[in-house]
């Protein structure tokens, strides 16, 4: 950590706290199931995606790709596609004009958004095996399709590791990640770890994955002249998107305009400017039309990174009561030649368990394959895996109940910084969650529980995710008609955004939800970050709340300023937003929006605001946590692994809609199950091409695979937060490969350290 | 995508042969694996001749067996009351493959044409000696967890995909064809060749001849049967091995049994070493795991796919098992 950040979390200790959200416990609208806004429009097909836009005119765009990791074009032969019917332009680094390479995506703080700090198209140079080579532009997607296909390129091959395995023996301990440190210890753990009751030490390895949204990424670009573009574009960063292309085709930021109001799933991948949009707006600006890019299943693969492998060591030691001595979580992730993204997993134990000497840290090394990138939960997600993995195994060792044991290491205070809890109920969690999956009549032996040719077991792991809030800005309005608008650029990836966004603004103004609306998805308007972290909703009603607040400041002056005003006398502490307008708190008269504003003559008033740095995330540990449950059954001859029950018990803040936000849990959850049990990126070694480039062999769960999935949640709000609430869009994910893990040695008496937990590892 | 041409033949076989001896191209049926090459470009074919309204979608009776028509669709058939009743084994297959969608598309003789899901037939970056003739084959020391364990030849290691065709070798069927040279039969075990060193021939079929039906005998009608099927993931995965078996015993002794795997071979494998040491032998489960390890004796496995010779063997082996304990 720098010096610089040391001193001001000292400072920070001594600020005091903002009071609680006063709409932290108000449920007119939020915390119920309120449908999801736009549900009518998926699902009758009247929603317009991306690549749906009707735009006169326009062209469409396809991508050929290398097939080596490394080295450099001797030649390419155009003239087959250029020949084809339809094919109206071709560009390769031979023809293609100069663009500038972006600044890469930086820690949430800026609007970088690049992917890569490889040139694309402007090189000779191969830096992965499935850059962009060409760029074909055609009358039909089908006729550019053929013509990308029909280019050819010769290649020079350098020497370059493609293989992670090879490559950890090269792996380097970064300066930071995420801004932490790198690396945290404390006392002489090698000695906790020496003497001591019972001790495991296990090395797990997980391996890469690509983002797979039932919505492939795909761009439309419209030049307005040569200093204005507007992009359509699968985003969950309007405006990062914008920026970044600003600086590949040197134009003023507020001269690209993205569009993104619909988004098919995100989960990370659509966080980066990734190369196709920049060559979809080249492409516009070459043919002088608009251009269609809509990526190809394979494309994504080739192009849009995913989840790093790692390999993990976890090595603990307790002493008879079970208190953790000595906690060792180290190891290695890959990023590649051309971007920097160390993935944190040693992450969470900094902020789980009480550790008396503790080396928790990761190093990160290069590969000569596709940058990566975030996927759900990225670090959280692979590092309990093997953490929860290892504590379940050192239970066994102890003869230990694993919930008792987790319960017997809760701290009451951040384990490395020191800081309080904002808001900590793990324990709530573990109690809601045993007692709705029956844990108490689980036998303690493993390899004890047959049906058939079926083992049975079950398997409970901790999950957890920090909560983050980014500094975002939006625009709140009040209209004489007595309606609300609400503005930001955040994005709506199929989370329930314009939903809990719209019942929040309802709820802050008192105003009914058909007289509130919410207005995201475009970068022109105010700015919000990347909808990533699991931070957005927060972030977003902070920003919306504090605007909310001008507004209503400057009516009450309006309303002040008027005779026949009930609330000429009233000062801002005394009045409450509700009934459509503002009232005393107290005596309880008032008048509405739409007389205030009537009278003083003005149609509306609004009000912009972008709210300050997170100081306390300095301050307070502030975290969500899971603990999750489940039941598994293997055939004791093939090895098939079958999920057959789960309790996910969430301490996540405030739930602020019951319906949506079960369903983001059990998302994650089912994502979990894919990850443990089937989806792995299957990178050729001798190659760097990804061989599994489709949703026919790139596993991903079917319905088939998944049980019911049973969600609670302590639901306490957390003081600290905007409306109590924390993010909730990744937590899901957390802990669920170890708990499936545990839950198969549970059944079998086998450890799988390593995912998948194919069946060919328990046979 | 290629450009082609498309005719559409409905009213004869005849008439398909005709129209696509002209056109040098392939039948098209279903499509859910010919459209699926075209578009990544692994087949690029001049010609589409669409069969798909020819008059071959009946199930009928024949001979005391029953005779399915080349383009009735894979989930007619599984769901026949005549096939369910006299044989479920073919039923069970169909409904262990692909997703309900395919299977509505999907057609009794394009089942039979389906070509491998090998990933290095899929890239055309990689080199394959089916999509490309002498090439090489860059699953042999790539990744081939999927791939086969019999049968094999230093150029090819890909699989057969298809549940059905592991039904049909068990059953004995027979495969009913038309083309420039007329009409023949071909017994269903040689309809798919071994790789050899010829793995672009995936099958005996003639240039331009036509699948107009598949016949199954009386001899295997009724049988007690079982389709096991094991795989990665519960539904919409291809076999890492499946077992398609039919067992009788008569007085204590094994009378007939038949044996199919799939996802071990290039083609449907009939366990014929296994089905002729258990003839005549009492179904114990000793007499299964012998037969099931000979059967798999000569498998030549890699370093990713040899999980797979034991798999094989106590799915044989527990299938079988489960048949006789129906049958005591």
């Amino acid at each position: 950590m720098s010096i610089l950040n040391k001193v001001i979390r000292s400072v920070v200790q001594v600020m005091p706290d903002q009071a609680p959200d006063e709409l932290i416990a108000s449920n007119r609208y939020l915390g119920r199931s309120i449908n999801r806004l736009n549900g009518p429009d998926k699902v009758t097909g009247k929603a317009t995606f991306t690549a749906d836009y009707p735009v006169a005119n326009l062209a469409h765009a396809a991508l050929a790709y290398s097939t080596i990791a490394k080295g450099r074009i001797t030649s390419i032969d155009t003239k087959a596609a250029e020949a084809l019917p339809g094919v109206i332009l071709v560009l390769t680094h031979e023809n293609a004009p100069e663009m500038k390479v972006p600044k890469e995506f930086g820690d949430g703080s800026s609007n970088d958004a690049g992917t890569t700090q490889a040139k694309i198209l402007n090189t000779d140079h191969v830096s992965w095996n499935g850059q962009p080579i060409a760029l074909v532009v055609a009358e039909t997607p089908e006729q550019a399709e053929a013509a990308a296909a029909r280019i050819h390129a010769t290649y020079e091959k350098e020497d370059c590791v493609t293989s992670f395995e090879a490559a950890i023996g090269d792996a380097k301990q970064p300066k930071a990640i995420m801004g932490e440190d790198p690396e945290v210890t404390r006392g002489d753990v090698e000695q906790a770890l020496s003497q001591s009751a019972a001790r495991i030490d296990l090395t797990f390895t997980t391996p890469p994955h690509n983002h797979n949204a039932i919505e492939p990424h795909a761009c439309i670009a419209q030049w307005d002249g040569k200093d204005d573009l507007t992009l359509y574009d699968t985003s969950q960063f309007t405006a990062g998107v914008a920026t970044t292309i600003a600086q590949v085709f040197g134009l003023k930021a507020d001269h690209v305009r993205v569009v993104a109001p619909y988004v098919g799933g995100g989960f990370g991948g659509k966080g980066g400017a990734w190369p196709y949009i920049q060559l979809c707006a080249l492409a516009a600006r070459e043919t002088g039309r608009p251009v269609r890019l809509a990526m190809t299943r394979e494309g994504v693969f080739r192009i849009v990174g995913g989840r790093t492998p790692s390999q993990q060591r976890v090595a603990i030691s307790a002493d008879d009561a079970g208190k953790f001595l000595g906690f060792v979580h180290e190891g290695v992730t890959a990023q590649s030649t051309h971007n920097h993204f160390p993935e944190q997993f040693s992450f969470p134990p900094r902020h789980l368990y009480s550790m008396e000497a503790y080396r928790i840290g990761q190093k990160v090394t290069d590969l000569s394959r596709v940058a990566n990138t975030f996927m759900r939960a990225p670090g959280e997600s692979i590092g309990t895996f093997a953490v929860e993995s290892g504590i379940d195994a050192l239970a066994y060792e102890l003869k230990m109940c694993p919930v008792a044991l987790r319960m017997r290491n809760e701290p009451d205070a951040d384990p490395v910084s020191g800081s309080p809890f904002s808001s900590r109920h793990m324990r709530k969690a573990y109690e809601m969650g045993v007692e709705r999956f029956g844990w108490k009549s689980r036998p303690a032996e493993p390899r004890s529980q047959r049906d058939g040719d079926w083992w049975i077991g079950q398997g409970v792991a901790t999950g957890t995710y920090p909560v983050y809030r980014m500094v975002t800005a939006a625009r709140v309005r009040i209209s004489a008609d007595g309606t609300a608008v609400a503005q930001t650029s955040c994005q709506e990836m199929g989370m329930g955004t314009e939903t809990v966004q719209t019942q929040h603004l309802a709820e802050r103004l008192g105003l009914p939800m058909s007289k509130v609306r919410f207005e995201y998805g475009d970068s022109t308007l105010p700015y919000a970050g990347v909808a990533g972290g699991s931070s957005q909703t927060v972030s977003v009603a902070l920003a919306v709340q504090e605007a909310g607040a001008k507004v209503l400041k400057e009516l009450l002056a309006l309303a002040q300023k008027d005779e026949r005003s009930p609330l000429r006398e009233a000062n801002f502490e005394d009045v409450v937003a509700k009934d459509e307008g503002i009232f005393w708190r107290v005596s309880g008269g008032g008048e509405s929006y739409a007389a205030i504003l009537s009278r003083a003559g003005k149609d509306f008033v609004e009000a912009d605001h972008k709210t300050g740095a997170p100081m306390e995330l300095l301050k307070y540990s502030m975290h969500s946590y899971a603990a999750q449950f489940c039941e598994v059954r293997v055939h004791a001859l093939s090895g098939e692994v079958r999920v057959q029950r789960w309790v996910g018990s969430f301490d996540t803040g405030r739930i602020l809609n019951p319906k949506m936000a079960v369903s983001q849990f059990r998302g994650g959850i089912i994502m979990g199950i894919g990850m443990a049990l089937t989806e792995e990126t299957m990178f050729d070694d001798r190659t760097g091409r990804i061989m599994n480039p489709s949703l026919a062999e790139y596993h991903v769960p079917v319905q088939a695979d998944i049980p019911d999935i049973e969600v609670v949640y302590t639901n306490e709000p957390d003081p600290h937060t905007p409306l109590g609430a924390h993010g909730i869009g990744e937590i899901g994910i957390t802990g669920v490969a170890a708990a499936v893990a545990n839950a198969v040695y549970h059944a079998t008496g086998k450890r799988v350290t390593s995912l998948p937990i194919t069946l060919d590892k328990l046979m | 995508m290629n450009s082609f041409s498309y005719a559409r033949a409905s009213e004869s076989p005849d008439l398909a042969v005709a129209l696509l001896n002209e056109n040098q191209g392939r039948y098209l049926a279903g499509g859910t694996n010919l459209i699926d090459l075209m578009r990544e470009e692994i087949e690029t074919p001049a010609a589409l001749v669409d069969i798909s309204r020819l008059p071959l979608a009946q199930i009928e009776e024949r001979e005391g067996g029953l005779r399915i028509g080349a383009t009735v669709k894979n989930s007619h058939c599984a769901a026949h009351p005549l096939v369910r009743d006299r044989y479920p084994l073919l039923s069970s297959a169909i409904l262990h493959g692909a997703s309900a969608q395919l299977r509505n598309m999907a057609t009794t003789g394009g089942n039979l044409m389906q070509r491998t899901r090998c990933y290095y037939f899929y890239d055309t970056a990689s080199r394959c000696n089916k999509r490309t003739p002498g090439s090489g084959c860059d699953a042999a020391q790539g990744f081939h967890r999927i791939h086969a364990i019999l049968g094999t030849s230093p150029h090819c290691i890909a699989t057969h995909p298809s549940d059905m065709c592991v039904a049909l070798t068990a059953l004995d069927a027979t495969v009913q064809v038309t083309g420039p040279d007329g009409e023949r039969s071909i017994a269903f075990g040689d309809f798919h060749r071994l790789p050899g060193n010829t793995p672009h021939v995936e099958t005996e079929l003639r240039a331009g001849e036509l699948i107009t039906a598949v016949d199954l005998p009386a001899s295997s009608a009724n049988l007690p049967s079982i389709y096991r099927k094991v795989r990665d993931r519960a539904s919409y995965a291809f076999a890492l091995v499946s077992v398609g078996a039919a067992l009788r015993v008569e007085d204590g002794r094994i009378a007939d049994v038949r044996i199919a795997l799939g996802g071990v071979a290039h083609k449907p494998w009939r366990a014929s070493i296994a089905e002729q040491m258990l003839h005549g032998a009492e179904p114990t489960e000793a007499n299964f795991r012998q037969a099931a390890e000979a059967e798999l004796t000569p498998a030549t496995p890699g370093h990713d796919n040899a999980f797979k010779v034991e798999l094989a063997q106590r799915m044989i082996a527990s299938v079988l098992q489960e048949l006789a304990e129906v049958k005591a």
